[in-house]
């Protein structure tokens, strides 16, 4: 799972309503190389909460992300290779995905989330 | 192509979403999500026409694990998520575009309208999606008035030769006429 992936995720527990971003628990990560591409990054730059990013980026050991970001670091290559390493290229691969209001607990197995509610969930 | 998945979608489906690319580019370049993506054929196709960013969704595990064989198969990306479709939570309209071919709601009535519902809630730009043509009207009526939708078109008209795959499918075959249609949802 990609943290663009992650950035979109958010806890679906009927009742919930802090279900956003949801926590990393790392067991394994892989870096994985994309093509760059900036028009695509300025794109999607307006659409990512910058803090879950930063912080999701973290729980893989990857520092390099500034605290706060706006829109005129765009023009900073530095800050793009940064942006584009963080959101397409680090995979959680084994570990799981922890709401931040109930604790519930989302596994992530060959890089897949599992989302599936309980029956008591939906 | 490794096997699987439930073999309705027609060869032809990918062919016609390539035509909507040429049209409107609600793909290349795009974050598209493909809903109920079983192994993954629409997803792939998406990558192949230059999507950016493709993710898709199955609630069951094995379609998933095929979809993923495809796409290494055919040396193409693509970014997996088992969910159920109707609980779906998403930050808002994060999507690009949505692509899917929803089960029809023959056996659970309204399961393609609440694929539709979420469809219209996460993506910013467009969704293709195939529904019975016996349902037109209906969908068109809901879609504007209930889902979010600017507009709703219909691409074309196909034809779906169902074979009989499910203990619950009582004919041998049955062929159904079935309309691509293209989305516009509300922006935020």
């Amino acid at each position: 799972m990609r943290l663009l992936t992650h950035n979109m995720l958010s806890c679906n527990i009927k009742g919930v309503t802090n279900g956003f971003p949801l926590r990393l628990e790392v067991e394994k990560f892989v870096e994985k190389e994309v093509e760059f591409n900036s028009d695509f990054l300025k794109n999607m730059f307006v659409k990512i909460e910058w803090k879950a990013l930063v912080n999701a980026a973290r729980s893989m050991g990857y520092e390099e992300l500034p605290e706060e970001a706006d829109s005129s670091m765009l023009d900073s290559d530095e800050f793009l290779k940064k942006f584009h390493h963080a959101l397409l290229e680090l995979h959680l691969e084994e570990g799981a995905l922890i709401c931040p209001e109930t604790g519930r607990r989302f596994p992530v197995n060959k890089g897949i989330p599992n989302m599936l509610l309980h029956e008591d969930e939906v | 192509m490794a096997v699987g998945g439930t073999g309705t979608i027609p060869n032809r489906i990918p062919h016609r979403i390539s035509n909507a690319e040429n049209s409107f580019g609600d793909v290349s370049g795009k974050v598209v999500a493909d809903f109920g993506c079983g192994c993954g054929t629409l997803g792939l196709a998406s990558a192949l026409l230059g999507a950016e960013y493709v993710i898709g969704i199955d609630v069951d595990s094995q379609s998933l694990e095929i979809a993923s064989i495809n796409a290494e198969d055919l040396e193409l990306d693509i970014n997996l998520v088992q969910c159920d479709i109707n609980n779906l939570q998403w930050r808002g309209q994060t999507v690009d575009t949505v692509i899917m071919n929803p089960p029809f709601g023959t056996r659970k009535k309204g399961a393609d309208m609440n694929f539709l519902s979420v469809a219209l809630k996460v993506a910013s730009q467009a969704v293709y999606s195939l529904h019975k043509t016996t349902t037109r009207e209906h969908i068109k009526k809901t879609a504007l008035r209930d889902f979010n939708a600017k507009s709703a078109e219909v691409i074309c008209e196909l034809r779906f030769d169902v074979p009989q795959l499910y203990k619950f499918h009582k004919k041998k075959e049955v062929d159904i006429a079935v309309d691509l249609w293209r989305f516009v949802p509300l922006k935020e």
